[in-house]
């Protein structure tokens, strides 16, 4: 009787130790971006004061490569937004950290549309960009998701 | 009951017995994993950036110079240190020590060469934005060649004058130039330094950083030689047949290094490695003063009167990206250093920016407990692999060495 529980304990055991160690792999795997993110490079902005819309110097973005985008500004109703001031910052959400450099306008192109410079990502996976906008309509904020 | 048990335990089984499987059975690449083994391989190496900065960073004149003034141990305080003394050409261009041995101990290990031209920012810390900037850095060091700008430029006045010349222009008159002087100086040095007219020591200066723009154009030559992992990537990406290419283990480790290792994360790229700066939780060498790593680099490479966007640096106004965005070291930046490249570091151990570490085993032990750093907040967490997994991983890394017969 002990040996039969005992042998059945050990035929369980061996499942369920493969089932930890599997389940430990799965844990520790690169997080994957979240499967609904959205990352079309066009959008309003977050109370929807602007449209904002960028178009990267750089196609496909290679981890690594400094390089720059073009920021585009208009109102709802697609006006340009001439003057607008624009910060840029970022980072990775599933590390916990920021972009790598400083990206900054380095020309204003007239038009709505704006010249950033010093975007770069140092590492594969999911990047955030994003933009503090003040205009005349008051400062809005917009959010890009990358996946390198 | 008894037949819900055994239909349980026959799922249960079975389900571990796939997982098992998975786990033993070597897989197919997956899109994904494929496009980032890819990304490793030499074969995605852009061809070397140009250096605006260095108007002879190709001139193949320059880069015979700067060899010739690599190995020239006449650069020392003692006539027996040159740059090759340290990098050492058929060690990967390193010295196999925890700590350099010149005109005395540096406090921190030697780094190999081959691909720097790649980095936007060079030494552990990044405290210099170019090669030719850089080699001013040892040149005035006291532990390393213990010389001064002012004995370099008479230097090659003695020896060079010629090839100067014909590179750069003829030599200012250095007759009223003392013997030493430096701003980094001490005592005389530094005094007679201070005594100088301001052309005078700009003349001084300018021969000073063409000295190192000439080194340059040597080390600029000196660019990483394939390995067998990336006749796998090459063959990987031609479609074609890889067995044999590496062993089961390598291609195991493979597989853990891009994957649940995370090591792509800070080695990426083909040189393996970001050129930025982590904190990875590596020790503090008892004995050696603090060193805080890319926190107090930052501030050191803006003010440096030879980056890029200094005097002396040919860059036009475009140019020096990096330094023009490098923005403000923040507190995740203490004690972070730049990874080094990971090609042919199975063979030139110890390891890490003061040589802490003396073994690739125990630099995986080390990445698998993920230790506190002594300051600052290390990036890394636990990642508790297996003592086969990490067997795997330390195989993985003997594949990157040179293929036998290159350097
Ligand atoms: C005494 C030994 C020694 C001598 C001599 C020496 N180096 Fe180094 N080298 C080092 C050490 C140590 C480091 C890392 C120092 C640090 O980060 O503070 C280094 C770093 C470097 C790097 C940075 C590589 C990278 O990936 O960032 C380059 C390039 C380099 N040295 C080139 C030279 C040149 C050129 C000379 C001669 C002008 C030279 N070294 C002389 C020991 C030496
Ligand atoms: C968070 C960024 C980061 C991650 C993730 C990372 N490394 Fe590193 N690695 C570094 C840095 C930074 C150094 C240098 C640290 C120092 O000297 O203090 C380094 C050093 C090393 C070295 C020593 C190289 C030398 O020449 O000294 C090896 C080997 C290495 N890493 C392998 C790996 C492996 C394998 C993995 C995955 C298990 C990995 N690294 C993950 C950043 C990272
Ligand atoms: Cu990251």
């Amino acid at each position: 009787m002990s040996n039969l529980i005992t042998r059945r304990r050990l035929l369980w055991s061996v499942p369920v130790a493969l089932l930890a160690v599997g389940g430990i792999a799965v844990a520790k795997m690169m997080q994957p971006p979240p499967a609904d993110l959205d990352l079309s490079l066009a959008k309003p902005t977050e109370q929807g004061l602007y449209t904002a819309s960028v178009e990267p110097g750089l196609s496909p973005i290679t981890v690594g490569t400094m390089h720059g985008w073009v920021v585009q500004i208009t109102t709802p109703d697609g006006r340009p937004v001439d003057q607008a001031s624009i910060t840029v910052d970022g980072g990775m959400p599933q590390h916990g950290h920021g972009l790598p450099t400083e990206p900054d306008v380095s020309a204003d192109l007239g038009a709505g549309r704006y010249q950033v410079d010093g975007m770069k990502f140092n590492m594969p996976g999911w990047w955030v960009v994003n933009l503090s906008v003040d205009g005349p309509a008051g400062p809005d904020t917009v959010t890009f998701n990358l996946v390198l | 009951m008894r037949t819900s048990t055994v239909i349980v335990a026959a799922l249960v089984i079975g389900s571990a017995a796939a997982a098992w499987w998975t786990l033993a059975k070597p897989q197919p690449w997956t899109e994904e994993e494929t496009r980032l083994v890819q990304s490793l391989g030499l074969a995605s190496l852009p061809p070397l950036p140009a250096d605006p900065s260095n108007a002879v960073a190709v001139d193949p004149d320059a880069a015979s110079l700067g060899k010739a003034l690599f190995f020239d141990t006449r650069l020392s305080a003692n006539n027996k240190v040159a740059c090759g003394t340290c990098h050492l050409p058929d060690r990967q261009f390193q010295d196999d020590l925890p700590r350099a041995k010149g005109v005395g101990e540096t406090a921190r290990r030697t780094m190999p060469i081959a691909g720097t031209a790649y980095s936007p920012w060079v030494f552990w810390d990044g405290r210099k934005d170019s090669q030719w900037a850089q080699a001013l850095g040892p040149l005035e060091s006291a532990v390393e060649h213990g010389t001064d700008r002012a004995y370099i430029a008479h230097l090659i006045e003695a020896h060079y004058a010629d090839q100067y010349a014909a590179l750069f222009g003829p030599l200012p008159t250095l007759d009223a130039v003392p013997d030493h002087a430096s701003p980094n100086g001490l005592g005389a040095v530094l005094e007679d330094w201070l005594a100088l007219d301001e052309s005078q020591k700009d003349a001084i200066n300018r021969v000073f950083a063409d000295v190192g723009k000439a080194i340059a154009a040597y080390e600029r030559t000196i660019t990483p030689q394939p390995s067998r992992f990336d006749a796998y990537v090459d063959h990987l990406a031609a479609g074609e047949d890889t067995s044999g290419i590496l062993s089961d283990q390598e291609e195991d480790g493979l597989r853990l290094f891009v994957g649940k290792g995370e090591c792509t994360k800070c080695h990426n790229g083909p040189l393996l490695t970001d050129n930025f700066f982590h904190n990875t939780g590596v020790t503090a060498v008892p004995g050696l003063p603090g060193d805080l790593g890319r926190s107090v680099a930052v501030e050191q490479v803006l003010a440096d009167p030879f980056n890029c966007l200094g005097p002396y640096s040919d860059a036009g106004p475009g140019d020096c990206a990096e330094l023009r965005y490098l923005g403000q070291a923040g507190h995740e930046m203490i004690r972070a250093y730049k990874p080094p490249s990971l090609r042919g570091v199975a063979s030139r151990p110890p390891y890490m920016h003061a040589g802490q570490i003396a073994t690739l085993g125990e630099v995986l032990v080390h990445y698998n407990t993920a230790p506190a750093a002594p300051d600052g907040h290390s990036e890394l967490a636990p990642l508790n692999l297996n003592p086969t997994e990490l067997a795997a991983l330390e195989a993985f890394l003997g594949a990157l060495d040179p293929i036998e017969g290159q350097p």
